[in-house]
């Protein structure tokens, strides 16, 4: 499999032309351009090790994550970052290089806080092993950490080291009637108390919160926070809605816009319904809003606006970058791709 | 040089004369020195980039240093360039306490930012046992951990932004105060990059809430291997405790004499096993950890009644370190990380060395998170003890390589491992190592000779170390 992997490197770098990794093809819809041949990462897949005791699974690419986190579930532990999966298809090595996470992030990290180590094909069809298996390394810089939410443009992703957490002893999702202002206001002062907070989720007047941990913690938290708690099943349904985007917030056509901006910025003037997550960190909003104005109003409150889903991209996926940090992408990619064929535009329109 | 630097900066600003140099000729790893040519202390931004630009436009080296206390030589100074001393970059530029962030200038001490944070009920978590001293910017630049890194993770999970300069004095921003930026991750890319991408001069951290409660189980075992298969046990119930430390009799024995912890000198091996959170959860989770580490074969279990006995407990352990050089003339502290089911062996292996060079070794381990400290004691004077020094640390590091570990957990690369960074990695991912320096310093002249050898320098390493009978890196040539 590997031998056939870097056979297509090869070939397609002879004739500069464009590879386009994917697995599942669960996140097809985000970022820029698809372009080239498909290489098809499933067929190489499984688990290579896996120490509950060191906090430790390593697995390859093709791994679907639904079986990864099964795995993990099975001895009590989880991927703390929540990865959505978007439907059933979704690999270990598409997880990592689309680089999102889901509503556990502002509690327990993104992607790259949890990847240890990374093996990789580089455009030259080079075998690169970075990090490793352990929880701190920092012999060489850190590429794999880099490779989160790269979009598959430095190398194949071979096989990916994660740090695993244990699977809290509890969980309890209360639900708080508050405008947008007020979760907001509300969120950031709990976030500077030690409260066991894992999730929040505003839309439409209402605000989920989700505890997570001791039994004994849950109840004195709930007890500070107030609300009304929801029941188990259905705080389970109400959490993968928001990470699986099922929920009815994501339905429909409008233009789906992820604004990632500082937690206590106050709520954006501009059209269109919001969903507030990440305890005011991650803000997506549904509005045919010309793109420019959306990314300057990121840009104010000192974050950037991502166009994840929409009918048409010709505004860009993401926002432009300074000239200074273009110009070390583009010599990235040139180190790690020099013939420019991993998912060329799908990162950068220029590379 | 010093004429060239005078131009713009005031003549406090640049010292020339080897009074003045001398006590910038190493850092924490005293065994390299060097004394620099010219050491530069800016007090702005723009005197940064000044600097830069002007070494970039004579070709000459820049070293960038903090406090100085690193342990691998990263802040070695170059003999024919400039020392640049970020000293004076000491202030905290804001303090958002609803937003939970500190902007501070990379000369701030790690210590000092949750000094400021303390009125907020906020603190900076990464605590690495140098904190009162060491420096912000050196530890986004070694990417530091501290013991308390399992939970709350190491510098590159607790910093948001970073701005600076470029070697050619091209202003640079990675991250945000977001959670995100867009594009790739070059945050996590500078972050442990030892100096060599980038002069950082301003850095936003995160802050979080300062935990209501914190205590700590100290257990002593009368088997060290008893004591780590105790700790995979805390781990596989389902606990991630602030702190998860552990020492071998010889270190327990070093530090009682030096600060009188109250450790158990009866045990083979002691855990330190803290539990942060609010009353409640701290109280249920240490009830947890004592079961487990009882039902592990602990001799001796106390946990501490206040905050006084906690600070206590924790004494030893924090003076690690220093205690070793109260009973030995010099030690030499190594920073392999290994998994943790591994222990047993490793320290068996200590153990063989100490008998093969003759030389003690206590150890003191990060145990929650893998990262090992073995502390080889000798006399600096007596060069044979040093070069068995040497041999031994470079065998200690093999070894950690072997069973699937690292050189170095915490304490960076630096001039000290560089020949190891030959066994770790091969030519191709050192080359792809040389290729992500050129992108942000293509003339090579950001703190030039560290962190990443080049393969000629793993061509004559490999020539004198043969392993097994096997050349590493068989298909370099070799001269």
């Amino acid at each position: 499999m590997l031998a056939a992997f870097q056979q297509r490197i090869r070939d397609a770098a002879g004739r500069a032309a464009p590879l386009r990794l994917r697995g599942g093809g669960s996140k097809d819809f985000y970022g820029g351009a698809l372009l080239g041949d498909v290489l098809d990462t499933r067929g190489y897949a499984g688990v290579v090790s896996y120490e509950p005791t060191e906090l430790v699974v390593t697995a390859r690419c093709g791994t679907p994550l639904e079986e990864l986190e099964e795995t993990l579930a099975a001895n009590g532990q989880m991927l703390a970052f929540e990865p959505p999966r978007f439907g059933g298809a979704a690999t270990l090595g598409g997880c990592v290089a689309a680089g999102l996470s889901g509503p556990r992030r502002a509690a327990a990290g993104a992607v790259r806080d949890f990847v240890l180590g990374a093996r990789l094909l580089d455009g030259r069809a080079r075998e690169l092993n970075f990090g490793g298996r352990v929880m701190k390394n920092v012999a060489g810089y850190d590429v794999s950490r880099l490779l989160a939410g790269s979009l598959g443009t430095l190398g194949l992703i071979l096989e990916v080291s994660l740090k695993v957490l244990p699977k809290p002893a509890a969980e309890l999702t209360l639900q708080l009637e508050l405008s947008a202002e007020q979760a907001l206001e509300a969120l950031n002062r709990w976030a500077g108390q030690p409260l066991p907070v894992s999730a929040s989720a505003w839309r439409g007047g209402t605000l989920g919160l989700r505890l997570s941990g001791a039994p004994s913690a849950l109840q004195a938290a709930a007890g500070k926070i107030g609300g009304a708690a929801i029941e188990a099943g259905q705080a389970a349904r109400f959490w993968s809605g928001i990470r699986e985007q099922a929920d009815l917030f994501f339905s429909g056509d409008a233009p789906l816009w992820r604004l990632s901006l500082p937690s206590h910025s106050p709520g954006l003037a501009l059209p269109g319904e919001q969903m507030i997550e990440w305890g005011g960190a991650l803000r997506w909003l549904r509005t045919a809003a010309d793109a420019t104005a959306v990314r300057a109003a990121a840009e104010r409150a000192g974050g950037h606006a991502t166009l994840f889903r929409a009918a048409d991209k010709a505004a860009g996926a993401f926002a432009p970058l300074s000239p200074a940090l273009l110009r070390l992408h583009r010599e990235l990619k040139a180190a790690f791709d020099p013939a420019g064929i991993f998912n060329r535009g799908r990162l950068h329109p220029d590379f | 040089m010093a004429r060239a630097l005078r131009e713009f900066l005031p003549a406090r600003a640049v010292l020339w004369q080897e009074e003045d140099t001398r006590p910038y000729e190493c850092d924490g790893l005293t065994a390299y020195r060097n004394v620099p040519m010219v050491v530069a202390l800016p007090e702005t931004s723009d005197q940064v980039q000044r600097i830069l630009q002007t070494c970039h436009a004579l070709g000459a080296p820049v070293v960038p240093r903090g406090a100085g206390t690193g342990l691998s030589g990263g802040a070695l100074p170059p003999g024919n360039g400039v020392l640049l001393s970020m000293a004076k970059f000491m202030r905290v530029l804001r303090l958002d306490a609803r937003g939970r962030i500190a902007v501070v200038q990379p000369g701030v001490r790690n210590a000092a930012i949750s000094d400021v944070a303390a009125p907020f009920g906020l603190y900076y978590a990464p605590d690495p046992s140098s904190q009162i001293a060491c420096t912000i910017g050196g530890n986004v630049a070694e990417n530091s951990g501290g013991v308390h890194c399992l939970k709350y993770g190491l510098t590159v999970h607790n910093v948001l932004r970073v701005r600076g300069y470029a070697m050619n004095g091209e202003a640079l921003d990675f991250g945000s105060e977001a959670l995100d930026a867009p594009g790739l991750d070059l945050l996590a890319l500078v972050i442990g990059s030892e100096g060599l991408l980038a002069v950082a001069t301003e850095i936003t951290v995160k802050l979080l809430p300062k935990p209501v409660a914190a205590r700590v189980v100290m257990a002593s075992f009368d088997d060290v291997q008893k004591a780590g298969d105790a700790v995979a046990a805390v781990i596989a119930a389902g606990i991630i405790p602030a702190g998860l430390e552990m020492m071998d009799q010889p270190a327990t024995h070093a530090v009682e004499q030096y600060v009188g912890a109250g450790y158990d000198l009866q045990a083979a091996a002691i855990l330190l096993c803290e539990s942060d959170g609010i009353v409640e959860e701290v109280e249920d989770e240490i009830a947890r950890v004592i079961t487990v580490l009882e039902r592990g074969g602990a001799t001796r279990i106390a946990v501490s009644r206040d905050e006084a006995e906690r600070l206590k407990f924790w004494s030893g352990r924090k003076a690690a370190f220093p205690a070793m050089g109260r009973i030995s003339p010099d030690y030499y502290c190594m920073d392999g990380t290994i998994p943790r089911k591994r222990l047993g062996e490793v320290l068996h292996f200590i153990g063989a060395m100490e008998q093969k060079y003759g030389l003690r070794c206590p150890n003191v381990f990060h145990a929650g998170d893998g990262n090992l400290h073995p502390l080889i004691l000798f006399d600096a004077n007596d060069a044979d003890q040093l070069r068995r020094t040497e041999e031994f640390a470079a065998e200690v590091l093999e070894k950690c390589i072997g069973v699937g570990g690292t050189i170095t957990g915490e304490h960076g690369v630096g001039v000290e491992k560089i020949d190891q960074m030959c066994l770790q990695f091969s030519a191709a991912e050192l080359e792809l190592f040389h290729a992500v320096k050129h992108a942000f310093d293509p003339r090579g002249l950001l703190n030039p000779g560290k962190a990443v050898p080049t393969l000629a320098r793993c061509a004559e390493f490999g020539r004198r170390h043969v392993h097994g009978g096997q050349l590493r890196q068989p298909g370099l040539p070799r001269y």
